[in-house]
Parts: C-alpha cells; sequence; structure tokens
C-alpha cells in the first residue's frame, strides 16, 4: 500500500470512529491502535487475575459461610473478566498464552493496587467498596469505547462490578454496625486502601501521557483528574454513612467548586508500586507464575488428549 | 418420586430418632463443608481460567449444599444456634466427615481424583435420597441431583485427560488414584445414627450401592487408562469424628474468625 492509501485508511478509520460507529476485529485498524488496545486490554484482564489473588487470600477465613459464598463468587466474576478480557484481547492477533508470558516475565503491566496485602476481614470490604467503586469509576466510560469486542465485554464487567461494590459497602455497613472492634477495623482498613484507591485513577493529567490520542479512540473521555475528582465526590458521603473518617486532614469540601479539596497524593509511593516494589509485588508475580508453570503438565495432558481423541475419530470414519 | 416408605408422624417426637437424624445429617452435610472449604483454597491457582472457575463452581456448590443442610439441623436443633455455629463452633471430634475429602490438594491429580471419588458417591447417594421417607431431605436431594451429576462429568472427563494424555499426567494421576483409593471404602460405613436413619427410610441404604460404585468407578478409570489399585486395608474414622491430622489446620484456618471474635455479626 503507498502511502497516501494509507493516509486515505487512516482518514476514513477516524471518521468511522467519530460517527460512534464500532471497530471490528476484521476491520482494518492502524498498528498503532492495535498495539494500544493489546496494551490496554491485556493490562485489564491481568488486572482481573491478580486480583484474584488479595481477595483468595480470604476465602478459607471468611466469618460466616454467607460470606464466603459470597467472596468466592465475587473472585470467580474477577476470573470470568479476566477471561472475557482475553478473549476480545485475542481478537486482536494474539495468544493468551503470548499475554500470560508478558505478565510473568514483568514485561505487561496490571493494576498497582493488588500489590498491597489483604491483612483483616475488612479488606474484604474496603476492597468491594472502595477498589471495585474506582474500577466501575474508570470502566463505565468503556463500555462505549471504540473497539467493539473490549466494549461488549465492558458492559458485562461494569454490571458485576457494581454489584461487587454494594456488597463490599455491605460489609463495611456490618462492621461499622457491629463492636468497637468491629468499627476500629473497617476504620483501619479504610486507612490502607484509601491513598492507593485514589491512585488507582492514575497519574495526575501534568505526568501522564498519550491522553490525547486516547481520547479520540474512546479509549478515555476524561482526565485522571476528573474521574478521581468523581471517585472523592462520589465516596466521601458513603463514608460518613458508615460513620468513618477519610484518612486525609486537608479533605474539606469547597463550596465554589462544588466538590471536594483533598491532599497530596503520595506520588513516589505510587511509582515505586508501579515499578515493582510494592509490598506484594514480587508475591502477587510468584503466585501467578507458580499456578501456571504448576498447571503446565495439566494442560499438556489436556492438549495431548484432545488430539488422541481426534486421530481416534478420523480412524473411525475412514473405516467405515 | 415417591418415598419408600412413609415417615411415623411421631418419629421427631423421640428425643433419640431426633439426635439420631441430627447426627446423621452432619455426616452427610459436614462432607460438603470441608470438600467446599478444600476447593476454596484453591480459587485464582487453577492450572488455566477455565479449570479455575469450574472448580470454584463446585466449591459454591457444596458450601450451598452444606448451608440447607445446616439450617434444617438448626431448626430441628429448635434452639437458637445457627448455620454458622454448626459450620464454625465445633471441636475436631464433632466433625464427620469422611477423611477422603479432607485430604490436601497435592497437585491438580489429587484434586481430580479426590473429587471423582467423592463426585460418584454424591450423585449416587442423591438419586437414592429422593425416596427418602424426610420430606425435607427429598427435596435437598431433588434440588442437589442436577449439579451433583454436573460435578461428576467433570471430574470424570478430567480423570480421562489426565490418564489418557501424556507420559507425566498418567504416573502423576495414577499415584493420586493409589494415594486415595484408601479412603473410598469409607464412603459405605454406617454409624448408629445412620443405622437408625436406614431402618426408619430417612437415609438411603448406601451398603446396597457400594458394588455399583466400585463398579462405576473402575469402568472410568480403565477407560482413563488406569490401574485399580488392589489394597488390603482401607482407612476409615472420620465419620466417627477420628480424623487425620489435616483437619486441625482445615478447622484452624475456618474458624480463625469465629475464635477470634466470638458472638459477632458479619
Ligand atoms: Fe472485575
Ligand atoms: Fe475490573
Ligand atoms: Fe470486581
Amino acid at each position: 500500500m503507498s502511502e497516501a492509501e494509507i493516509k486515505n485508511l487512516e482518514v476514513q478509520f477516524d471518521a468511522k470512529i467519530a460517527r460512534d460507529e464500532k471497530i471490528e476485529p476484521k476491520d482494518w485498524m492502524p498498528e498503532k491502535y492495535r498495539k494500544t488496545h493489546i496494551r490496554q486490554i491485556s493490562q485489564h484482564a491481568h488486572s482481573e487475575i491478580v486480583g484474584m489473588l488479595p481477595e483468595g487470600n480470604w476465602i478459607t477465613r471468611a466469618p460466616s459461610l454467607r460470606r464466603k459464598v459470597a467472596l468466592l463468587a465475587k473472585v470467580q466474576d474477577e476470573a470470568g473478566h479476566g477471561l472475557y478480557l482475553y478473549s476480545a484481547c485475542e481478537t486482536l492477533g494474539i495468544t493468551r498464552e503470548q499475554l500470560y508470558e508478558d505478565l510473568h516475565s514483568g514485561k505487561a503491566k496490571y493494576s498497582s493496587i493488588f500489590n498491597y496485602p489483604t491483612m483483616t476481614w475488612a479488606d474484604m470490604g474496603a476492597i468491594g467498596w472502595l477498589v471495585d467503586g474506582a474500577a466501575i469509576i474508570n470502566q463505565v466510560p468503556l463500555c462505549s469505547t471504540s473497539f467493539g469486542p473490549y466494549a461488549r465485554a465492558m458492559v458485562r464487567v461494569c454490571k458485576e462490578e457494581s454489584f461487587h461494590q454494594r456488597q463490599g459497602y455491605e460489609i463495611m455497613l456490618s462492621l461499622c454496625n457491629g463492636s468497637e472492634e468491629q468499627k476500629e477495623m473497617a476504620q483501619d482498613a479504610l486507612n490502607r486502601w484509601w491513598w492507593p484507591s485514589l491512585m488507582m485513577l492514575g497519574p495526575t493529567d501534568a505526568a501522564s501521557t498519550h491522553t490525547e490520542q486516547s481520547m479520540k479512540w474512546k479509549l478515555k473521555r476524561k482526565t485522571n483528574d476528573e474521574l478521581r475528582q468523581q471517585f472523592i465526590d462520589q465516596t466521601v458521603p458513603q463514608a460518613e454513612l458508615l460513620g468513618l473518617t477519610i484518612p486525609d486532614p486537608d479533605l474539606k469540601w469547597n463550596d465554589e467548586k462544588g466538590s471536594y479539596d483533598f491532599g497530596e497524593i503520595d506520588w513516589d509511593e505510587f511509582w515505586q508500586v508501579v515499578k515493582g516494589h510494592g509490598p506484594m509485588n514480587k508475591k502477587r508475580l510468584d503466585d501467578r507464575r507458580n499456578a501456571w508453570n504448576n498447571g503446565a503438565w495439566v494442560r499438556e495432558a489436556a492438549t495431548a488428549y484432545a488430539a488422541k481423541q481426534k486421530l481416534k475419530k478420523e480412524e473411525t470414519a475412514q473405516a467405515v | 418420586m415417591k418415598p419408600i416408605k412413609e415417615l411415623n408422624p411421631q418419629f421427631l417426637e423421640s428425643t433419640e430418632n431426633k439426635k439420631h437424624l441430627i447426627d446423621y445429617l452432619l455426616g452427610v452435610a459436614d462432607n460438603y463443608l470441608i470438600l467446599g472449604q478444600r476447593l476454596g483454597e484453591l480459587c485464582g491457582h487453577g492450572p488455566n481460567l477455565e479449570p479455575d472457575i469450574a472448580l470454584t463452581n463446585i466449591s459454591l456448590d457444596m458450601l450451598g449444599q452444606v448451608r440447607s443442610f445446616y439450617q434444617y439441623i438448626a431448626q430441628l436443633r429448635g434452639d437458637k444456634s445457627t448455620e454458622d455455629d454448626i459450620a464454625f463452633l465445633r471441636k475436631e471430634r464433632e466433625y464427620k466427615n469422611v477423611l477422603l475429602v479432607e485430604q490436601p490438594n497435592t497437585d491438580f491429580g489429587y484434586v481430580i481424583v479426590r473429587q471423582f471419588f467423592f463426585d460418584v458417591y454424591n450423585r449416587m447417594f442423591l438419586g437414592a435420597l429422593q425416596q427418602s421417607a424426610d420430606e425435607t431431605l427429598r427435596a435437598l436431594a431433588f434440588k442437589g441431583i442436577k449439579e451433583a451429576s454436573y460435578h461428576e462429568r467433570f471430574s470424570g472427563d478430567w480423570l480421562k485427560r489426565l490418564g489418557d494424555g501424556t507420559e507425566e499426567s498418567k504416573t502423576r494421576v495414577q499415584q493420586a488414584v493409589n494415594d486415595l483409593w484408601i479412603y473410598t471404602d469409607e464412603l459405605f460405613h454406617t454409624t448408629n445414627a445412620d443405622d437408625a436413619m436406614i431402618a426408619a427410610g430417612v437415609a438411603p441404604d448406601m451398603l446396597q450401592l457400594k458394588e455399583y460404585y466400585y463398579e462405576k468407578v473402575g469402568e472410568l478409570l480403565s477407560t482413563a487408562t488406569l490401574e485399580i489399585p488392589e489394597v488390603e486395608y482401607f482407612q476409615k474414622g472420620g465419620k466417627e469424628g477420628l480424623h487425620s491430622e489435616h483437619m486441625g489446620y482445615i478447622l484452624t484456618e475456618m474458624q480463625y474468625m469465629q475464635r477470634a471474635y466470638p458472638d459477632s455479626k458479619w
């Protein structure tokens, strides 16, 4: 293809997105669009399955049968999200195995929030409420993103995430209506998860790259700082309802701008964790690698068995 | 399905009958609890997403069953006890699950074999329980049978893949079969409470299905190109509360919150 022809395709491509039409896997797309989408969707898929680990950590210790069942179902939902997203990513011409390899080698990223430990049961509440809450704010705009398979996956994902968020809030509510000790447990969890949750909305606009391109492709609708503000404004009243204190002495309602002012985020901590030096980075990756490596013989067996079965079928067909 | 026997309406007025029924129900339900707990340990660590999701599903089904059984027990007790008291506040010797379900998740092969040995039994059991003289149990059996057949198909299919897969998978899964075989016989043991419930038509007499069980299991093992172990001695004791050393650790983890924060609502 000549450069002029490619230019022409790109113009049509941009126009299609501008008309709010979906890009499907078989459609022509600029290489950069494909690469960016593989990166973002796989990063999202990895976040779902790494995200199973901190909550999975409490399944065997959940304090009641009802909570155990709900937690198991939630963690299982995250596995399902991983599955839809890997499938969406595979339509762009990459395999799940390759994507895992990038995760295991540390080349691909996942959400940093999962590199914090879940110390107490209240963390199950705080994660549902805050982490799933921040995820929803990040993800709802993706339900109308330009790449069809991603947008459709996100519609299903977002429905379940809001259910998770309500479930998490409900765990917090039970704790806050419980004993003094339970309430302290809830406050402690909020103290530990608040700032990392704010960081989930991404680096501040000044420090964030490729926002303009992402806006054009509808991978982003609002800037990180706008999303963060939305999250804070939505969450502060919920904390008040629980009777919990947001661990930010600078948090104050600003009448003029109609939203909350808040304190400085510790971006050094953010970059430390993103670069792989958070409290649980090593453990999370080790767990993923171990699950994959220990499962190698199982996957090989399944492949070998399927091949044998296929051969048998062909032989019977020939004999007939 | 029709019950094989009608239950005498005065049956549960006898304290002894009631106690036997409760003990019998614990013997059934504790298997679901401990197996569900064991499977719960695996969530997020499966060999791939699909079997991870499927094993979590089975765990969820087990826990769903156990809640129904414990709720029934709580109702029979007629005191203030709840499903959670029954699940979390007993001592080691009071749990009546078979030894098979408390065996560890050594590797995926052990998980599948343990599951298959249990699933074949469980599907037969729920099939027979549909004719219980007890109405609640008939309903629970009816509710559980569909998922039990699904579990049996899942574990059976995997057993075939592992047995007739690669050299390595065959060696590994044969090892699991050999190690877990000694726990199958206990599934057919009966306690005094069980015997009383069988006599009353509340419990199916599983001993009559024992031969059929080993036939079914043997059939699948040979399709999976695996050998049926020949052993002289089987292990038993779980149903009488005599557990393996694993049990204490399972309970320590499972009961942690209830023990650390007594009388709390979650
Ligand atoms: Fe998710
Ligand atoms: Fe998500
Ligand atoms: Fe979620």
